[in-house]
């Protein structure tokens, strides 16, 4: 089963990006002695009321542009969650685990072949498989679909709720329409070790916090 | 002048804006392939038809399907995954599409085939339309990139047709 997790950590990815271009720019010129613990105190201590706001601006802006860029993208993919991270191995070898797809929701008919992401009643993980199956109403234009892993030997009715035969329309998160390899490791790494991603948040909060104008 | 991390964090920031736009290119130079894939699908024998005790009709048969998709391969592809469906439209349904067979091919020098099977998988309509229908055979294929955008397309084959009586 191809289990993937939404892609809360895009957020962080980005504002770390952000954040490095940001110090690129900043920290040109700009003499910086090591003694790490020593500097940041002093750098507290010397912190000016209007230093201290300006920080806090400058992080809110970039909060709020990663938070901007993420709900700008759901806007324009009409998808919950545009970027996916595929959590297992049931696509293989077309999509290994830590890759990432891109999700679109167009109001295109579902139609065999397209890989789409869906969610089981019962279920919190949504799944990413390929549809085999369609049986669409001709008044209602209501559809039944029938999905399965590329590399599982059946297909998905194991995997739904008890006794369900078909997908329908609400099932159906989005479909797949790009695909980009090993970057959603960043993710399941944060999500399995979560001690690495309380430092790496601590650490680029400090580092905001403390870096000079 | 710059310390060990500001190095660090502009060599980063830059491979990774490279890889990037690297992979953006790849998928980019996808468009510059204009394929001209062609195939031949051929029902060899219906096996059976019949009524399944919940009313469904069920058909089994034997499909010869030939093609060559050796022009879809770029650099920049990964995989072909290929499959026929069968296509038709019933008093009820609009559209029933029902895959028979399906592959995966690696690599350009496997994409020109040949093969000779059973349905792969159950060909079941919802409800009794099966006997007489008229359907396509659609062969499908979803080229999957080694990164960027993939692409559907697909070789539709008119004209076949089921047995008038369950056999």
């Amino acid at each position: 089963m191809l289990k993937v997790s939404f892609f809360f950590f895009l957020r962080c990815g980005f504002r770390n990006l952000n954040q490095r271009e940001k110090k690129t720019s900043k920290g040109r010129g700009r003499e910086r002695k090591m003694g790490w613990i020593g500097e940041t105190m002093d750098s507290i201590r010397s912190l000016q009321i209007r230093q201290v706001l300006n920080q806090a601006v400058s992080l809110g802006m970039i909060v709020t542009s990663a938070l901007i860029i993420w709900k700008g993208l759901m806007c324009i993919t009409g998808s919950e969650s545009p970027v996916v991270v595929v959590l297992s191995g049931s696509m293989e070898p077309g999509f290994k685990r830590g890759d990432i797809l891109f999700l679109h929701m167009s109001k295109d008919p579902i139609r065999a072949g397209e890989i789409v992401v869906f969610n089981v009643d019962g279920r919190e993980i949504p799944i990413v498989h390929r549809v085999i199956k369609v049986h669409e109403r001709q008044d209602t234009g209501e559809v039944d679909v029938l999905t399965k892993g590329d590399n599982n030997f059946g297909d998905d009715r194991l995997l739904y709720a008890h006794g369900q035969l078909w997908l329908q329309k609400h099932h159906i998160m989005g479909r797949a329409v790009g695909f980009l390899p090993y970057v959603g490791w960043v993710t399941i790494i944060m999500t399995e070790k979560p001690i690495i991603k309380y430092v790496l948040i601590g650490a680029l909060g400090l580092l905001v916090i403390t870096s000079k104008e | 002048m710059h310390s060990f991390l500001y190095r660090a964090n502009a060599v980063l920031t830059f491979s990774v804006m490279v890889l990037a736009a690297l992979c953006a290119m790849a998928s980019f130079s996808d468009y510059l392939n204009v394929p001209s894939p062609n195939a031949y699908l051929k029902v060899v024998n219906i096996n059976w038809l019949q009524k399944q005790p919940n009313g469904n009709d069920e058909v089994s048969l034997k499909l010869d399907i030939s093609a060559d998709l050796q022009s879809l391969f770029t650099w920049n592809t990964k995989q072909v995954f290929v499959f026929v469906a069968a296509e038709y439209a019933t008093s009820q349904n609009a559209l029933n599409q029902v895959s028979l067979w399906d592959g995966i091919i690696p690599s350009r020098e496997h994409a020109k085939f040949t093969i000779q099977t059973n349905n792969k998988y159950r060909f079941i309509d919802q409800g009794s339309n099966l006997r007489g229908k008229d359907f396509n055979l659609t062969l499908h294929w979803h080229v999957m990139p080694k990164t960027g955008k993939m692409f559907v397309d697909k070789i539709v084959i008119t004209g076949y047709r089921l047995p008038e009586t369950y056999i």
